[in-house]
């Protein structure tokens, strides 16, 4: 318990390091491009692929238990607002802690190991700034990016099942959607959430990457207790921001 | 020792938790000089290093560096040192993600504003003095185990630093990439008017380049001189390191129980363990 506590200090003290040494990271913002391509971008075909086929099952079970009461045109509005508000951000954070988490851990945990982060601070360069401080903000700008494509292949996936193969009426489909889903209310909290997902992820994924022990066991270990961790942090937090976004007011 | 020094360690003491490394360390090394340091595996060579490139501070004494106490350094001035020192790492620590041109240039990239145009001509030219002008475009991975130490090598004399650390640099060469190497060291620290460090336990090949040696055992010196001295040396533990002896000060044998209590032979008084040992070995 208190190797937990002392070690939630230690990555709070990490965290804070990166953020007061990460001016130089913006001021040349092509390492943070190069993060958002290796976190971001690479991600993506995994994101568009769970996407699709998460937004396809939402659509078939919605229109099965929708057609029941007659009501299989609000199938629009059901697939929509899961994914905006919940799903959306949730799945593509779990899967962006998967693909990406663990690859920035086990990048920098392997550096850490090979002794190229030595290397780096006896040629006087600051590994935090110049490696840890780029991949925090590559992740923490990638996320709500993602999160925002796996909702719109979701749509589009729930649009494939019940429109194109089932038959629901597609004016229906689109104009419910669109009645039911408020930009401020849904749209906007789903991509703070998304927000507050890739900061926990990426600061989860750099601490453990630096604190991993320099071994093959060792960095294998930080790999797993980023999933790990991140994974319980993302429905954790998800359950704490959704308590404060989403009330009952519509 | 010659007049000069670059490095002043006074009484330095180190210990990692409660383990002690280095028990008052008190040595002197000269501008200009190839200087290593041998002993055996964990005596506290490498954290000599680490030391002096303030990495670790000393729990007492004093490590000085061109005048400055490095452990009474701030961030920004040890970085500064820094920017005068190499070290070259055991296995290289070559930036994997990066091209060994990349890797020979991220220092001046880092910490000049050079044209890429003069960037390219330095980096070449550090790459032709290792003889590995021709690999520049490739990347770490496809560099063999004596190739990645001597780009390796390259790239912490990017900047010309005053000062070179080597640890461990003769470690799994073959007997041509250490011929090599020890070459290079020699003749790069006559060339650019450096410094160097070794830290080795390869003692023929020190001998070969070095100019002075010093002993470390247990966290002491125990013995230092020039390459001649240290091979007429009747200091038992240094003749013991110079040929290689079996028998002497420095055990083979990690500190353990009696050999037969741990395989469960009963010993007569009048009999020595090891002959017990030998016999059951030949059965």
């Amino acid at each position: 318990m208190v190797d937990s506590i002392w070690r939630l200090g230690c990555a709070a003290h990490f965290i804070l390091l990166v953020l007061l040494k990460s001016v130089p990271g913006f001021l040349r913002f092509r390492l943070i491009t190069r993060e958002i391509y290796y976190a971001g971008v690479l991600s993506l075909i995994i994101i568009l692929v769970s996407g699709l086929f998460v937004g396809m099952v939402l659509g078939l079970q919605g229109y099965e238990t929708l057609q029941k009461f007659g009501s299989e045109s609000a199938v629009g509005t059901l697939v929509a607002l899961s994914l905006v508000r919940e799903l959306g951000p949730v799945i593509a954070a779990l899967l962006f802690a998967s693909r990406a988490g663990s690859a920035i851990t086990a990048e920098i945990g392997l550096m850490k190991a090979t002794e190229q982060l030595a290397a780096m601070g006896m040629m006087a360069v600051d590994p935090i700034a110049r490696i840890v401080a780029p991949r925090f903000w590559g992740g923490v700008f990638s996320m709500p990016l993602l999160a925002a494509m796996f909702s719109v292949m979701g749509v589009f996936g729930g649009y494939l099942v019940t429109v194109v193969f089932i038959g629901v009426d597609e004016g229906s489909f689109w104009s419910q959607m669109q009645s039911s889903v408020d930009f401020r209310y849904d749209i906007v909290n789903g991509v703070i959430k998304s927000c507050f997902f890739g900061v926990v992820v990426t600061a989860i994924a750099v601490f453990e990457g630096f604190d991993a022990p320099p071994t093959a066991a060792g960095v294998s270990g930080a790999t797993t207790r980023t999933v790990v961790t991140s994974s319980l942090a993302i429905l954790g937090l998800d359950f704490v921001l959704t308590a404060f976004m989403f009330r009952g007011v519509s | 020792m010659a007049t000069d020094p670059l490095i002043e360690f006074r009484n330095v003491n180190f210990s990692y938790g409660t383990r002690p490394i280095l028990k008052g360390v008190d040595m002197s090394m000269s501008r200009g000089q190839v200087i290593a340091i041998m002993g055996g595996s964990g005596s506290g060579k490498t954290t000599l290093l680490r030391l002096i490139g303030g990495e670790v501070r000393p729990s007492a004494g004093s490590v000085t560096v061109a005048g400055q106490v490095v452990h009474e350094l701030g961030r920004n001035e040890l970085f500064k040192l820094r920017r005068k020192m190499g070290m070259l790492f055991q296995f290289g620590a070559l930036f994997t993600d990066l091209s060994v041109f990349d890797n020979v240039a991220f220092q001046m990239r880092e910490h000049t504003n050079l044209p890429e145009s003069m960037i390219r001509d330095l980096v070449l030219m550090k790459l032709h003095a290792v003889g590995l002008r021709g690999a520049h475009q490739l990347m770490p991975a496809q560099l063999s185990g004596g190739m990645a130490r001597r780009v390796a090598l390259a790239r912490s004399i990017a900047l010309d630093p005053m000062l070179m650390m080597f640890d461990e640099p003769f470690t799994g060469l073959d007997p041509i990439s250490l011929s090599v190497i020890g070459g290079l060291i020699r003749r790069l620290t006559d060339t650019l008017g450096m410094t160097s460090i070794l830290v080795t336990h390869d003692i023929q090949e020190s001998l070969r380049i070095v100019d002075y040696i010093y002993f470390l055992a247990d966290g002491v010196i125990v013995a230092h001189g020039t390459p001649d001295e240290v091979r007429e040396s009747k200091v038992p533990f240094v003749h013991q390191f110079v040929h290689g002896e079996t028998d002497g000060p420095v055990p083979f044998h990690y500190q353990a129980q009696a050999y037969s209590q741990d395989l469960g032979i009963r010993v007569e008084s009048s009999i020595q363990p090891e002959i017990i040992s030998m016999n059951t070995g030949n059965n």
